[in-house]
């Protein structure tokens, strides 16, 4: 590594502990900060000399990048940048922490792939999904598809490893029909993990024509995009691998969104060697994600923390919550998006029957949604008023990113 | 036109639906059933005829691309214009307002809207990105609006048409008015599910398709809280 590459990489670890120890933040983002300020290729030395795989898309890859860390672990020691820190300061300080590691797996936000891609070299990228997000301010879905898919043909020796329940990322993870034809393509190998959300993908990237589904399949009406053949499946409690042997997940985690994760995780792990039944194992290990499914017993209840920051993930919080009295906290701060519209992308119907509370600072928005969609409910002010409105037992707790974060710090920072 | 049930066309959902916009239909529908009216709600995709035969036709927000796609599909059913001149109610919701007019720019280019309202948009110099409050026109004897606007354009106003709203936050048409209305056709800059903070606006259109002077009342409460609450977020950001 250059000199200047080793000091930048110091000071950022330095600024990281300082930032920890004056109770700051995590750490996880000022050091690579610095660091990228000393020296700009930073992440690029820091990269060089490890495998790395990447994992990216609208939802999931904070759990998936904890599950294939897990399952790379068979190997050796893997840097990851759990805190969810997933732009470039993020890597920086993660790969930094770990020191020289032979391993990477790094959660990457779908933004800045193209940029990652380009600074750590990676071996692996894992393409989870693509759907409406903070709209206010992120850019559309087409055009997020649009950016992976010139980055990735940028990287002919790169392995993809892409839903093929996704229209988008299915055409992302396809090169172009007028691509360079010296140039090869990177190769992809596909999975399935089913898909609840299907609002962002009804007209095809390719031609605009409509994109017909039936069952699990799906094709475009008027070109030859469709749904690939998958070589990673889900079936009943486990996940289906290339030669088509069947292997149990047992996953401490719920909901079948968190088995598509586990099959992704696997299909990484083994582009590193890690056999199936081996990464398995490990899966079992992974428990709560920055407080995401997290348990915590208090007064009597047995309070369970859901993050759904999107329509889709809604989709999949009701997937994963019991049949339990349910807290649905919404705010709309800057790193929520400041727009509440998508409250009405999301049917709330399936916690019709279910005690629901609501709060967050934008309760009110989403009391107007849930009454138009004929699910009762009660407002409370504070999430202690919550749990002194339910009975004791489980109560399910599914919030919005900042409200979630205050509900873990009333909570005392649950890991 | 209005028998037995009240028809409600959510045009093009497969191109003009962005945040929430499916929020207009499930509203209207909500409001009507509530006072006793048959519903029926049609999501009209744009490789299918649209119905001319319907009560209110929603034509929502979309990105750049499938907002010109839609506009020449439109133009090319001629559902709408006969939906139009049968006198059903047509609400246009950003990139769906913008299609009512003559013209408007999607990536750079100057496309023809549907020429049902006297005006045309193009770009501004910045991305209105918030919130939008004002005073809506006295003629349709409604409470204030309330909305997030986010769009790229600045719509100007031909002598047909009346603005919606004289502005008291946001950008709207073009700093000072907020949306157009002409007869039963009505658009606004306040996106998505523009109805859930303006339910006086959704009766508005519910009585213009029923034709009926005044509807029996509904329990607004979690509207009322919410349009209390975002007036006086506008107020607060507004005070130095």
């Amino acid at each position: 590594m250059p000199l200047r590459a080793k000091v930048a990489s110091s000071v950022s670890r330095t600024a990281a502990a300082l930032s920890r120890a004056a109770g700051r933040g995590d750490g996880s983002v000022i050091g690579g900060w610095i660091g990228l300020k000393i020296d700009p290729e930073l992440l690029a030395h820091l990269a060089a000399g490890r495998a790395i795989a990447l994992v990216s898309g609208t939802n999931g890859k904070t759990t998936t990048t904890r599950l294939a860390t897990a399952a790379v672990g068979v190997l050796g020691k893997v840097a990851t940048n759990s805190f969810g820190a997933n732009m470039p300061t993020g890597h920086t300080s993660a790969l930094a922490k770990a020191g020289s590691t032979p391993y990477a797996v790094l959660e990457v936000d779908e933004h800045y792939l193209a940029q990652v891609l380009d600074a750590t070299d990676a071996h692996v990228v894992a393409l989870l999904n693509l759907s409406r997000d903070q709209l206010d301010r992120a850019r559309e879905v087409a055009m997020m598809a649009q950016l992976w898919r010139a980055a990735l043909i940028r990287h002919p020796d790169l392995r993809v490893i892409a839903n093929a329940d996704d229209p988008m990322v299915v055409w992302a993870a396809t090169p172009p029909t007028n691509h360079d034809p010296r140039i090869t393509p990177p190769k992809v190998v596909w999975f399935s993990a089913g898909q609840r959300w299907h609002d962002d993908s009804w007209v095809c990237p390719e031609c605009g024509s409509t994109i017909a589904r039936q069952d699990n399949q799906w094709w475009c009406t008027g070109c030859p995009l469709r749904r690939p053949q998958p070589q990673w499946s889900v079936e009943d409690d486990g996940v289906i691998d290339p030669t088509g042997a069947w292997h149990k997940v047992q996953l401490q985690l719920p909901g079948t969104v968190n088995l598509g994760n586990a099959a992704t995780a696997l299909a990484v792990a083994a582009e590193f060697g890690v056999r199936p039944v081996d990464a398995v194992l490990q899966l079992s290990s992974v428990t709560s994600i920055a407080g995401r499914y997290a348990q915590v017993e208090r007064d009597g209840r047995l309070i369970r923390l859901l993050l759904a920051k999107n329509p889709a993930s809604w989709l999949e919080a009701f997937d994963m919550a019991d049949e339990a009295p349910t807290l649905l906290s919404i705010n709309a701060r800057d790193p929520d998006g400041l727009d509440t519209s998508w409250l009405f992308d999301v049917d709330f119907s399936p916690l019709r029957g279910r005690q629901v509370l609501i709060t967050g600072d934008r309760a009110f928005d989403l009391a107007v949604r849930l009454d138009v969609n004929n699910v009762p409910f009660q407002h409370v002010r504070s999430f202690t008023e919550a749990i002194q409105s339910v009975p004791s037992g489980r109560l399910e707790v599914i919030a919005n990113y900042t409200a979630f974060q205050d509900i873990r710090a009333e909570l005392d920072r649950v890991l | 036109m209005f028998s037995d049930s009240l028809r409600i066309v959510w045009v093009y959902p497969d191109l003009l639906s962005t945040y929430g916009d499916r929020g207009n239909a499930l509203i209207l529908a909500s409001r009507a059933q509530r006072r006793g009216y048959p519903v029926e709600v049609l999501e009209v995709r744009s490789d299918q005829p649209l119905p001319a035969t319907a009560d209110i036709y929603l034509v929502g927000g979309g990105e750049d691309g499938p907002q010109a796609l839609g506009a020449q599909r439109l133009i090319a059913d001629g559902g709408l214009h006969r939906a139009v001149a049968q006198g059903s109610v047509v609400f246009g919701v950003c990139a769906g307002y913008q299609i009512l007019g003559s013209s408007f720019f999607a990536k750079g280019t100057k496309y023809a809207g549907l020429e049902l309202l006297d005006l045309s948009s193009d770009r501004g110099p910045s991305r209105a990105i918030g919130e939008l409050a004002g005073t809506i026109d006295p003629r349709l004897d409604l409470p204030p609006l309330s909305g997030f606007e986010n769009h790229g354009g600045r719509t100007h106003l031909g002598p047909e048409v009346s603005p919606l709203a004289q502005l008291t936050a946001g950008i709207g048409n073009d700093t000072r008015t907020e949306g157009a209305w002409r007869g039963k056709l009505l658009g606004t800059y306040s996106h998505g599910p523009a109805l859930a903070r303006n339910p006086a606006l959704a009766d508005l259109l519910l009585r213009w398709a029923v034709g009926v002077n005044q509807l029996p009342p509904l329990d607004d409460t979690w509207s009322n809280r919410l349009r209390a609450e975002r007036h006086a977020a506008v107020a607060a950001a507004a005070r130095p």
